[in-house]
């Protein structure tokens, strides 16, 4: 299975080291010619006003936009799910737009905000959830909760995309990862 | 500082790893860098050129400076304050800054001793010129490490000097046998766990910027081509003529750090870069500061 991450700022190698231990073959998304036929996407951490910006500038937003749209299984995390978001409530940007909720930028504060939590996540069970200066999402709309924290919600699907606002890429836990690829299976 | 918030400030430097941190000295300044694609900003009353240019005693910023810019961007907000000073950290953990720059840029306020991070439960980054000084950083609680480079200067040669060697000795331990790291241990002066996780995966615990010198999206290429996981830009920024079009240059010369055709386009009409000063025509090595 071949899987594109977005290479353009932040915690990439993280969600590439995760999915290589899985068997993938991932290759780096850095400007345009580089995305091809993949099986998946995955949006990493980072801050999104370096990706948004640098998508934009690299002419990588369009044609990637256009695969999510088209059904590309896509996993978003934190910056990644600020990315997806149709509308984002304290910030006028507005990247891929394709997952129809609504997310809050740094709604935890700054970085002494930044937490683990042990929370129950669909299907899988109890995931211990690494949020760092994170996201969360203000109104989920018609999607699926996968996750909430303290009356939150932290992780959403929307038909072929997974939006989390935590991090699975930090700990050793692959579940979120494995189920990611199951989704490519289906 | 507990386990859990370890990992939450070494996790915050990985998000910033591939990203370019930009000195500013005012909110104006701070918007322009994050507008050109900063994934984050240092706040700091003078520039290091400014501060070479000045003399005298550097110390940390004013917090209302500091604040201004926190409510000017959105992104990460780091700010210095001296080696060895823990008063002046717990006054930049007191206004919730992102992460401190425990820094060689600023005076020394201990000679002797670095500041117990530990402590601390706010992020910590230092300057380290070779492995033994980054290793030591990190057992002191740092969670993010830095080239010392020479700030201030334009000029790349110290950070390069740095980055290789930090890498070379890396590369000697990954080598070595088993029983060789008692010994690497105490050359280097630090924990043999620390040697231990070196020895095993090839890298620091911890992410590893360039910064000090970085003047042209070459020179931004270069330290990611040597091993830098992202980059530090101090004075080249706004000391140069064109601020806003040079940072935007730089941070697309760190995403595509091995892509010569871009970088050249991007090196274009950058206008003037900051006036250079070489090693051998300054009075102060801040580089020596803090060992």
């Amino acid at each position: 299975m071949k899987i594109g991450i977005l290479a353009v700022q932040g915690a990439f190698i993280e969600h590439k080291m995760m999915l290589e231990k899985l068997g993938c073959e991932c290759i780096e998304l850095r400007k345009k010619s580089d995305i091809c036929h993949i099986d998946g996407l995955v949006l990493p951490g980072g801050e999104s006003t370096v990706q948004g910006k640098l998508l934009k500038e690299l002419d990588m937003l369009t044609p990637l936009k256009d695969m999510i749209n088209n059904g590309l299984p896509t996993l978003a995390t934190c910056a990644g799910l600020i990315l997806l978001a149709e509308q984002i409530s304290n910030d006028e940007n507005v990247y891929f737009g394709t997952l129809p909720v609504t997310v809050e930028r740094n709604a935890y504060g700054r970085q002494l905000g930044s937490f683990q939590k042990k929370a129950s996540f669909k299907d899988i069970g109890d995931f211990d959830m690494t949020f760092i200066r994170a996201p969360y999402i203000k109104d989920a709309k018609n999607t699926t909760v996968l996750a909430t924290i303290d009356g939150r919600t932290v992780a959403v699907q929307y038909k072929n995309q997974i939006g989390l606002a935590f991090h699975p890429e930090l700990g050793n836990d692959t579940r979120i990862h494995e189920k990611f690829l199951q989704l490519i299976q289906n | 500082m507990s386990q859990t918030q370890i990992e939450l400030n070494r996790g915050l430097a990985q998000m910033l790893k591939g990203g370019v941190i930009m000195d500013v000295t005012t909110p104006e300044q701070a918007k322009i860098a994050e507008e050109a694609g900063a994934c984050a900003v240092m706040a700091l009353e003078r520039i290091p050129a400014d501060i070479r240019a000045a003399g005298g005693v550097s110390r940390m910023s004013d917090p209302k400076m500091i604040k201004g810019i926190q409510e000017a961007v959105s992104i990460p907000v780091m700010a210095k304050c001296r080696i060895g000073h823990f008063a002046e950290a717990q006054i930049l953990q007191a206004i919730e800054i992102d992460y401190i720059d425990e820094s060689e840029v600023l005076s020394p306020a201990d000679d002797v001793y670095h500041i117990n991070k530990n402590d601390f439960k706010v992020p910590f980054v230092c300057g380290a010129r070779d492995l033994g000084e980054a290793l030591r950083r990190i057992n002191e609680g740092a969670t993010m490490i830095r080239t010392k480079g020479e700030p201030g200067t334009g000029d790349i040669v110290q950070a390069v000097r740095h980055m290789r060697k930090m890498n070379s000795e890396i590369r000697k331990i990954v080598s070595m046998r088993e029983d060789e790291l008692f010994e690497a241990a105490k050359q280097l002066q630090v924990p043999y766990d620390l040697v231990l996780y070196v020895h095993e995966n090839g890298k620091l615990p911890v992410v590893n910027f360039a910064a000090g010198g970085v003047a042209t999206p070459a020179d931004a290429a270069l330290m990611m081509q040597l091993g830098a996981e992202g980059v530090f830009v101090g004075s080249g920024i706004f000391k140069s003529g064109d601020p806003a079009k040079r940072a935007a240059a730089i941070v697309k010369a760190v995403t595509n750090y091995t892509d010569a055709k871009l970088i050249a386009e991007l090196s274009e009409d950058l206008g003037e870069a900051m006036v250079g000063i070489n090693e051998n025509e300054i009075k102060i090595i801040m580089e020596e500061r803090g060992q």
